[in-house]
C-alpha cells in the first residue's frame, strides 16, 4: 500500500530515465570519447560521473553520450560539450573530478572551465 | 543512475522472432563486459515497427536496430555499449543519413506522421514493472480524480472531449457513462472488451502488453465515475502475453493499493477481474460478452434493455474498449480541450491501426483522426512491396468494408469511412495490392463469418451461407453473380439479427459497386 506522497517520489525518481528516452531532442550535448584510448585513460569513471552530476543537478535540457575515438589519443579522456550559445568545447585529460566543477560553471552558468580545455593544455 | 539504457521489444511480434533470446543474452553480455550497473536492458512492449523485428533501440543515441540476432548482441555490447562505436550494419537504414549520421526515430517515415496517446508508453516502460508507468506519470490520473474531481466532473471531461468507442461503433464514451452512472443500483460494474477478433488487429493486444496498468488506472476512473466497485477485463485466452502481464499488472496495483479497497487512502473501493475468452468471435459483442462472462454460452442479448440500464448479472455496466480506455488517463490529465484540438469535427483524438497486408512496414501505428488513407499507406506504411498498385484496403473487419483507391485521399475518421460505405472498426487495415481477387476477399470474410455465427438468429446463421454459396458458384462460373440479389439477400441478413457480426456483409460484397476491376472479373 503507498500514499500519494511515496508514489510522486517514485514518479520523481525514474525522471532520470525519462530524460534518457528524450536525449535526441536536446539542447546540450555532452559527449564522451569512450575508445580503446579513452577507456584505457579512465574514460568510464569520467562518463558515469556525468551521468550522475547531470541526474543530481536536475539537468533535464543535457544529454550524456559516447562515442567513439575523437582522434587526439594522447589527450584521453576527453570530452566535448555543445551549447546553443558556445558551441562545441573540448575538455581534454578529464577526470571524474573535475566533473562538478565542468558541469557548474560551463552547463549551469555557461562559462567553460578554460584551464582543462585542449587550448589551454597545448600552450 | 543508468547512462545508457537498452530497451528490448518484447510484444507478440518481436517475440514471435525470438526476442526473448535477444533479451537473455543482451543480460548476459552487458554483465559480462562489465556494464550492469551502467546499462539498463528493458524488455518493452510493442514499438509499431513488427516488420523489422525483432527490435533493439539504444538511448540516449536512439540507435534502432532491426531484425537483430542472437549473434549480434555481443557486437553490439561490445562496440556500442562499451566503446560508444554504433554498429552501422544493423540500423534500420530509414533513420542513416546520407552523410552517415543519424537520423532521430521520429523523423523517420514511419514514425513522423504519427501521434501517440494511447500508445504513449508502448515500447518506451517495462509492463511488468508499476513503478515505470508511475513514473510516466502513471496513476496521476486516478489520483486527480479522487482527490479533486466529483464523478460529475469527470463524466463531464470525458464527455467534453468528444472520445468516442474504439471498438469501431463510436459512440461517445462520456455519454455511455452518463447513462450508466445515472441508473441508481447496488452493484454496477465497469467492463473492458478485449475480446479483439477480427481478422488483422492487434490493436489491443499492443495496449495490453505494452502499457496494462493504463487500462487499470482508466477502469478505476469509470468505476469512480459511474459509481461501480467491480471490473471485468474480457480477454481473449489466445492472447498469452496479455495476459501474463495483465495478471502481473494486477497483482502489482494490488500490492500498491491502486485496486482494492480504500485506494490511495480516498475511501474508494474498486477491483479488476480477468476473464479468459474461449475464442468466439461474437463474445467480442457487448451483450454475449457479458452472457459470456456470467457463466453461460456467449450469445447476444436483444437490445433494449441496452448494458447501461440493465448489463452485466443485469445491473447497470459499462463496457468499452481497450484503446478506448488507453486514451482516458491523458484526458483527465491534459483536459477535454487538449482532445478536443486533435481530430476531425466529429472524430477527436487519434485512432490506432493495425497495418497488415501488402504493405512494407507491417505494424502498429496511431494517427490523429483526419489523416488520409493514402499518408498512411505511402507514408507510415511504407508503401506497397515490389511497386504494386494500391487496390483496396479493407477497415473494420468482418462487418467493414473495402476502400477502393478512388477513396485513396479520404480522411479517415468514423463519419468519414460509413459515407463511402466501410466502418473504422477496431482498427484492423489490411492493404490489398492490384494482385488481389477482390472475390477472394469477400469470400475469406464470409467464412469468417460463416465459422464464427453463434447461430442464435436465423438471417445469419443461414444468411450469410448462402451468401457464401452464391460466391463460390459464381467463381466457378455456373451461376453469374447478381450484385442486385446478393444485395438483397445481404440486407435481410443484416437487419433481422440482434448483433452486428453479420450486419454489412454487403460492403464487403460490393467492391466497389459497379466497378469493372471489382467483383465481376478476377484478375487472377
Amino acid at each position: 500500500m503507498k500514499t500519494i506522497a511515496e508514489l510522486k517520489a517514485i514518479r520523481e525518481a525514474a525522471q532520470g530515465s525519462k530524460n534518457i528516452y528524450e536525449g535526441t531532442e536536446k539542447e546540450i550535448r555532452i559527449v564522451v570519447g569512450m575508445a580503446t584510448c579513452g577507456i584505457a585513460a579512465g574514460a568510464r569513471p569520467v562518463l558515469n560521473a556525468l551521468v550522475d552530476e547531470v541526474t543530481r543537478r536536475k539537468l533535464n535540457n543535457v544529454v550524456v553520450t559516447q562515442t567513439g575515438c575523437i582522434g587526439i589519443c594522447q589527450f584521453e579522456p576527453v570530452i566535448e560539450i555543445t551549447t546553443p550559445e558556445l558551441g562545441k568545447v573540448t575538455y581534454v585529460k578529464v577526470t571524474a573530478e573535475k566533473i562538478p566543477q565542468i558541469i557548474t560553471e560551463h552547463v549551469v552558468n555557461g562559462k567553460p572551465v578554460e584551464q582543462y580545455t585542449i587550448g589551454a593544455y597545448k600552450k | 543512475m543508468y547512462r545508457s539504457q537498452v530497451l528490448i521489444c518484447g510484444g507478440t511480434g518481436c517475440t514471435s522472432s525470438n526476442s526473448r533470446k535477444i533479451l537473455d543474452a543482451m543480460y548476459t553480455e552487458v554483465e559480462k563486459a562489465g556494464l550492469s550497473d551502467e546499462v539498463k536492458v528493458v524488455q518493452t512492449g510493442c514499438f509499431g515497427l513488427c516488420a523489422l523485428g525483432p527490435i533493439v533501440i539504444v538511448y540516449p543515441e536512439g540507435c534502432f536496430y532491426s531484425q537483430v540476432k542472437t549473434d549480434d548482441v555481443t557486437e553490439i555490447v561490445n562496440e556500442h555499449l562499451l566503446k560508444g562505436r554504433i554498429v552501422k550494419r544493423l540500423l534500420y537504414t530509414e533513420t542513416v543519413k546520407e552523410d552517415d549520421s543519424i537520423l532521430s526515430l521520429n523523423e523517420t517515415g514511419f514514425y513522423k506522421k504519427q501521434m501517440r496517446i494511447a500508445l504513449k508508453n508502448c515500447g518506451v516502460i517495462n509492463p511488468e514493472v508499476i513503478d515505470e508507468y508511475v513514473g510516466q506519470d502513471g496513476y496521476l490520473a486516478l489520483e486527480k480524480v479522487l482527490t479533486e474531481m466529483t464523478p460529475e466532473d469527470v463524466i463531464k471531461t470525458v464527455k467534453d472531449s468528444g472520445l468516442r468507442g474504439r471498438g469501431g461503433g463510436g459512440f461517445l464514451t462520456g455519454l455511455k457513462w452518463q447513462l450508466a452512472a445515472g441508473n441508481a443500483a447496488d452493484q454496477k460494474y465497469v467492463c473492458c472488451n478485449a475480446d479483439e477478433g477480427d481478422p488483422g488487429a492487434f490493436m489491443d493486444r499492443s495496449v495490453l502488453e505494452g502499457d496494462p496498468h493504463c487500462v487499470l488506472e482508466a477502469m478505476a476512473i469509470a468505476g469512480y465515475a459511474i459509481g461501480a466497485s467491480m471490473g471485468y477485463i474480457y480477454v481473449r485466452a489466445e492472447y498469452p502475453i496479455a495476459v501474463s502481464r495483465l495478471r502481473i499488472a494486477i497483482d502489482q496495483a494490488h500490492e500498491y493499493g491502486l485496486l482494492g479497497d480504500n485506494i490511495l487512502g480516498t475511501g474508494f473501493q474498486f477491483d479488476v477481474e480477468l476473464r479468459l475468452g474461449a475464442g468466439a468471435f461474437v463474445c467480442g459483442e457487448e451483450t454475449a460478452l457479458m452472457t459470456s462472462i456470467e457463466g453461460n454460452r456467449g450469445e447476444p442479448r436483444v437490445r433494449p434493455p441496452y448494458p447501461a440500464l440493465k448489463g452485466l448479472f443485469g445491473k447497470p455496466t459499462i463496457l468499452n474498449n481497450v484503446e478506448t480506455y488507453a486514451n482516458i488517463p491523458q484526458i483527465i490529465l491534459n483536459g477535454s480541450e487538449w482532445f478536443q484540438s486533435i481530430g476531425t469535427e466529429k472524430s477527436k483524438g487519434t485512432k490506432v491501426f493495425a497495418l497488415g497486408g501488402k504493405i512494407n512496414n507491417t505494424g502498429l501505428v496511431e494517427v490523429p483522426m483526419g489523416t488520409t488513407l493514402r499518408e498512411i499507406v505511402d507514408v507510415i506504411g511504407g508503401g506497397i512491396p515490389g511497386g504494386k498498385k494500391f487496390k483496396a484496403a479493407q477497415t473494420g473487419g468482418p462487418s467493414g468494408g473495402c476502400i477502393p483507391a478512388s477513396h485513396y485521399d479520404i480522411e479517415i475518421d468514423y463519419d468519414n469511412l460509413i459515407s463511402i460505405g466501410s466502418m473504422m472498426g477496431s482498427g484492423g487495415l489490411i492493404v490489398m495490392d492490384e494482385d488481389t481477387c477482390m472475390v477472394d476477399i469477400a469470400k475469406f470474410f464470409l467464412d469468417f463469418t460463416v465459422d464464427e455465427a453463434c447461430g442464435k438468429c436465423t438471417p445469419c446463421r443461414v444468411g450469410t451461407k448462402r451468401l457464401h454459396e452464391m460466391l463460390e458458384k459464381s467463381q466457378t462460373a455456373t451461376a453469374p453473380w447478381k450484385t442486385s440479389t446478393s444485395w438483397k439477400s445481404s440486407a435481410i441478413t443484416s437487419k433481422k439479427t440482434r448483433c452486428a457480426v453479420s450486419v454489412r456483409q454487403h460492403r464487403t460484397l460490393c467492391f466497389p459497386p459497379s466497378n469493372s476491376s471489382g467483383m465481376n472479373i478476377c484478375p487472377i
